[in-house]
């Protein structure tokens, strides 16, 4: 077996064994994902279930998005384990006292939630292209027809209530996964960094402001592509969700580290030196400063002065690509700054992250980058466009969804 | 050690059993019956043809087992982290231990203690090489107010954090109250490594599981004291069976004013120290 161990530097006093880095990058990949899950559902529950009807454009999207997100998310954890062949003993002999041991039986019952939902809101489309398409895609839609061909306003008003249903459920199934994730670190009472009540509700938020910041940016860029124009109001929405929700995480991450500081148990000196010493700017310049504080400002302009037009459009998708890169070094900052604190309280451990090899930072760059192309394919057989009120592209061809009119 | 296995393949029957309860609800209780005999364990333990676990002449049940450091005895000669690492094939670098022993040293006019041990890089060029460990005579040019040495080990918890994290039970406590781990079944995504507040567990790349001092689980369950117990030359090291009141740790526990590492963890440590002070966690 490859041998994937290299030893740490450090300085203070450090326990012998802590001079390696176990959790890895590709652990701060593993909550990014699922947070982008949690964040993209939470745009489809806007509107499918509260009525955000401005929010109806990437309604579709956000769920397509949501599942290729989800597909990737056991991918990091099985890169990182020392025997990925044993990996379903987690839920052929879970440990029910294991924060950890319920993962796989959550990411199963959410991974089929979003497929049925998905299904119902496509199913008038499929059938369509089912009987219409004579080609192998026909094929494979008539096969996910599963047989029924009825689409009749009853069949139809049927399927809306299991849509709706299933986005409800979906709600706290999709949050729940998240939070739960951040209880898997929140819960460790080993490291001062992690344990914190309020971690699963930091993972959650960050989470939302994650997925609705995906979805910004790939609405914009989806629109751009296809030559389509954006609907402010639609982006407007998205905006006012990331805005509202980014004052919460903020709060509620300064309010952590407030504690923690506050506090000031063991340790705290290490943690004070180790904030304004090597996590300065992933920390505060950042995670903070850059990625949070500035699109929140630059959101609060745009929403106070009433800015429209190329002006929003640029705003809105820049703050929300701080935003995403924000969430990204949240990750970072607690998956890896909290192994650098070392147990002992008294000393720092550097973490050299390798660009090649199973754990480099290629593979974490290319698991990120991997949904996506899961998205764009998936975009292609299930197409999540709704040009109704829109302009159609200069080809004059549209992909509307029937179903997306025909569904709500 | 290739002993660790019975109690998670009996934590599995018990999952496979509650399955099989299920299974017996839907399919009525003749099946029921039938999935339940499969799976369940017919023996106990201690008994069975399967449970001669860990050895038919041993029963944990009459074992309470728990150590003991005395740290003023403690010369830091080192002979203990050899002796484990050669006992349980432990990884000869300096970087992953079973058991480890820290200096704390005073110096005249400071507050605060200098920590290291044998994996501090001024050791390691002092010993000469990564697989042999030292202490330097680092402190030969200043003027030490107070020094001690503390050896380190697994605390085997009474409520082990790293058991309680383990996703598929491949780590848990045995009846005499020894935490080990069965390799076999491990996925090796090390949260128990994470979980454990002492720096107890490292990672052996080439198992692809977490590994960590099991009071050389091996030996003590046939009559033998552990490796590093029988190699320190001063008996700062004491092991023994609780259950036996005149045995080597009740005698130490009895005499001595014993402390716990970091008990506000509320693990509830097995190893018990005299002689350490309040730099030590």
């Amino acid at each position: 077996m490859e041998t994937h161990a290299h030893w740490a530097q450090y300085t203070g006093w450090v326990f012998p064994n802590e001079t390696i880095i176990d959790w890895t990058v590709l652990l701060a990949v593993y909550p990014y994902l699922t947070g982008l899950v949690a964040g993209a559902f939470t745009v489809s529950s806007l509107y499918q279930v509260f009525g955000f009807e401005r929010l109806r454009p990437v309604a579709h999207l956000a769920l397509l998005t949501s599942l290729s997100c989800m597909l990737f998310v056991p991918l990091p954890l099985l890169l990182h384990l020392g025997q990925p062949l044993n990996a379903m003993n987690a839920m052929i002999t879970p440990h029910l006292t294991s924060a950890m041991a319920m993962f796989g039986f959550f990411a199963t019952f959410y991974v089929v939630l979003l497929m049925l939902e998905l299904w119902f809101a496509y199913r008038p489309f499929i059938v369509e292209q089912a009987q219409k398409r004579t080609d192998l895609l026909g094929k494979v839609y008539k096969l996910l027809t599963l047989g029924s061909y009825d689409v009749s306003e009853r069949a139809l008003a049927i399927d809306k209530k299991w849509v709706f249903w299933l986005a409800v459920i979906g709600i706290p199934g999709a949050h729940g996964l998240h939070g739960y994730v951040g209880f898997l670190f929140g819960s460790l009472k080993s490291r001062e960094w992690w344990s914190s009540d309020l971690m699963p509700v930091i993972f959650l938020f960050s989470a939302i402001i994650s997925g609705v910041s995906l979805l910004i940016v790939l609405y914009v860029v989806t629109c751009k592509l296809r030559r389509v124009e954006i609907d402010l109001a639609c982006l407007k929405g998205m905006a006012y969700t990331v805005w509202a929700f980014i004052m919460v995480a903020f709060v509620l991450e300064w309010l952590e580290f407030a504690n923690i500081v506050y506090k000031g148990r063991e340790g705290v000196d290490m943690i004070m030196e180790f904030v304004t010493g090597p996590l300065l700017v992933p920390y505060f310049v950042l995670q903070f400063g850059i990625g949070a504080a500035l699109p929140m400002l630059w959101l609060t302009y745009m929403i106070w002065r009433g800015t429209t037009g190329r002006a929003l459009v640029v705003g809105v998708t820049t703050s929300a690509s701080l935003v995403l890169f924000s969430v990204f070094m949240m990750r970072w900052n607690v998956v890896i700054g909290g192994q650098q604190l070392s147990k002992t309280g008294r000393g720092l451990v550097f973490y050299d992250l390798p660009f090649w090899g199973q754990e480099g930072a290629l593979v974490a760059i290319l698991l990120t980058i991997a949904p996506l192309v899961v998205l764009w394919i998936l975009t292609k057989v299930f197409p999540p466009w709704d040009d109704s009120h829109g302009h159609h592209g200069s080809d004059g061809h549209s992909h509307g969804t029937p179903g997306l009119a025909a569904a709500h | 050690m290739s002993t660790d296995t019975l109690p998670s393949v009996d934590a599995r029957r018990k999952f496979l059993g509650k399955l099989g309860l299920v299974a017996a609800g839907c399919a009525g209780a003749s099946l029921a019956s039938g999935t339940l005999g499969a799976f369940a364990p017919k023996a106990n333990a201690a008994t069975g043809p399967v449970e001669v676990f860990p050895s038919k002449d041993y029963d944990w049940t009459k074992h309470k087992w728990a150590f003991g450091v005395d740290a003023n005895k403690c010369i830091g000669c080192l002979r203990c982290v050899e002796a484990c690492k050669t006992e349980n094939s432990v990884p000869g670098n300096p970087h992953q231990f079973r058991t480890w022993v820290e200096r704390y040293v005073y110096l005249e006019g400071e507050t605060h203690a200098h920590i290291d041990s044998h994996q501090d890089p001024v050791n390691i060029a002092a010993s000469g090489a990564p697989n042999k460990y030292r202490f330097a005579n680092r402190y030969q040019n200043t003027k030490v107010e107070k020094a001690f040495f503390v050896p380190k080990l697994c605390n085997q918890c009474e409520n082990p954090a790293c058991v309680q994290v383990c996703p598929v039970g491949a780590t848990y406590q045995t009846k005499d109250g020894v935490v080990l781990i069965d390799e076999k079944h491990c996925i090796g995504c090390r949260y128990c490594i994470q979980a454990c507040p002492y720096g107890a567990r490292y990672f052996n790349e080439e198992r692809g599981a977490p590994d960590k001092c099991n009071w050389c689980y091996h030996r003590i369950t046939r009559g033998l004291q552990p490796a590093c117990v029988d190699a320190c030359p001063v008996g700062a090291r004491v092991f023994g069976n609780m259950q036996e009141r005149e045995s080597p740790i009740s005698l130490f526990i009895r005499n001595n004013r014993v402390q716990v590492l970091r008990p506000e963890m509320g693990n509830s440590p097995k190893v018990f120290y005299v002689g350490i002070d309040k730099e030590v966690s």
